[in-house]
């Protein structure tokens, strides 16, 4: 297994030569969200309003972290299922997002998007909250608190882990066997 | 009778509903890492050593292991000598539950609408509770917080008398195999049949709580249990369905009676983070 580190902004360049099955470790900012966070973002683009943060050459997180009492800043934070988001990732896509973070599965139309920009899709482990918040040094509410545990959350990550699942190509580790 | 008082069974509840959080039993624990030692693939060997060393974690600095930390559902069985004076049962467990969601660093899953508004109940209430009637005076509580992710991967089907068993076992596998990788496996598969439809999926949820070293009494079912496990684990589906042979770390089946017409089947995947904790009182 290949192991490879980067650093974001994670731009197309960093991810070319990525392949199913690469572990990458993530150090720098990336963002959260799920479900709610996504109708959010979707509807600030219809509307070409301005987003909470700069899509192009970002990575987003799909999970809804715990906050920890201080002064540990989460106690757990794994991946939720990314297949809910399918319906509308293709947008977000479309708009320059180019790394994406959860666990399972994609639907063909996201496949089909990731090849078409250029984007990358890796997953990290499911029930491995506690673990992966030790990777969270630092990290704040950026947009929509009233969501709770679903806003988009600022995160500064350092070697996070995760797994190429669905590479540039559009290769899958999900349709591998 | 035999009186218990609200007080004494709060601070239990209190106590089964925070240790899920932390620790998982340790049977499971085993099995994930015997399965690890039998495990080929480098990438699912990796992600199963995160998965133990992440339970170390929970256990030894107090995190959740999983974020999800669930709806409430709670299994109780009555002794029929219990009779507590002061409030309901259900609305005992209620308060407990929201005490210590409210207390601990945990997240609150729960909206009030399903459809309309999805709007957070801010307790994670209320929560979902099964009831035995038996005979004693004992009160045995469960707490299992259940995850959405495999949930959501759970699935039930009404089969016909006359349908072979091989198209039972394909219901089941293709299930999983449906389910892939969004549940996070390796997971738990939990299977009722017979009964009515309701009763089957509530059989399936019981199944889960099947001592991980137990099998179905019945010859034939334990075979049929262990040739789905088999099956399953050749899927290829792996830890987190990036690959590899550990996909299922158990199949439990729990079967009942049913109508002359009916045979239904109902699968409740758990992921591989199984949080119940048990009380008796």
């Amino acid at each position: 297994m290949r192991e490879i580190y980067l650093k974001t902004p994670i731009t197309k360049e960093k991810i070319v030569d990525l392949k199913c099955g690469d572990k990458v470790n993530i150090t720098g900012t990336i963002y959260t969200g799920r479900d709610q966070a996504h109708r959010k973002i979707v509807e600030l683009l219809n509307a070409n309003e301005e987003l909470p943060f700069d899509l192009q050459d970002s990575t987003l997180y799909y999970t809804g972290p715990i906050l920890a009492k201080p002064p540990a800043l989460f106690s757990s934070a794994g991946p939720t299922t990314s297949s809910r988001m399918d319906r509308l990732t293709a947008k977000l896509l479309d708009n320059g997002l180019r790394c994406m973070i959860g666990k399972g599965p994609r639907s063909k139309a996201v496949v089909e998007s990731i090849i078409k920009n250029g984007a990358i899709y890796f997953s990290t482990i499911g029930g491995a909250g506690a673990f992966l918040a030790t990777k969270i040094k630092r990290g704040r509410v950026l947009a929509f608190p009233e969501l709770g545990t679903e806003a988009i959350y600022e995160l500064y990550v350092e070697e996070f882990p995760c797994y190429v699942a669905i590479d540039m190509k559009g290769n899958s580790l999900y349709e591998l066997r | 009778m035999r009186e218990i008082k609200r007080e004494v069974i709060v601070e239990a509840v209190k106590a089964i509903c925070s240790d899920a959080h932390y620790e998982l039993d340790t049977a499971l624990v085993d099995k994930l890492k015997s399965f690890r030692a039998e495990e080929e693939h480098k990438l699912a060997i990796d992600v199963l050593d995160t998965i133990i060393e992440n339970q170390e974690i929970a256990k030894n600095e107090r995190k959740p292991l999983c974020q999800d930390t669930g709806i409430g559902i709670f299994f109780v069985e009555m002794g029929r000598e219990v009779y507590i004076p002061d409030g309901s049962l259900s609305e005992i467990l209620e308060e407990a539950m929201s005490e210590v969601y409210l207390e601990e660093p945990f997240r609150f899953s729960v909206v009030s609408d399903p459809l309309f508004g999805r709007v957070n109940t801010g307790n994670n209430t209320p929560p979902m509770i099964h009831w035995d009637i038996v005979d004693g005076d004992q009160l045995t509580i469960t707490f299992m917080p259940k995850g959405g992710g495999a949930e959501n991967t759970s699935a039930l089907k009404m089969f016909n008398p006359l349908d072979p068993l091989s198209e039972i076992s394909d219901f089941i596998v293709n299930t999983v195999k449906e389910a892939g990788g969004k549940p996070c496996p390796p997971i738990l598969v939990g299977v009722g049949i017979g009964g009515s439809f309701d009763y089957a999926a509530l059989l399936a949820k019981k199944a889960l709580l099947t001592p991980l070293n137990e099998s179905n009494p019945n010859p034939k079912w334990a075979e049929l249990e262990q040739s789905l496990l088999e099956r399953i684990n050749s899927l290829g589906i792996g830890p987190m369905g990036l690959g590899g042979k550990t996909t299922a770390l158990s199949v439990k089946i729990k079967e009942y009676p049913c109508h002359i017409a009916s045979l239904p089947v109902a699968i409740n995947i758990q992921c591989h983070s199984h949080r119940h904790k048990t009380v008796i009182i």
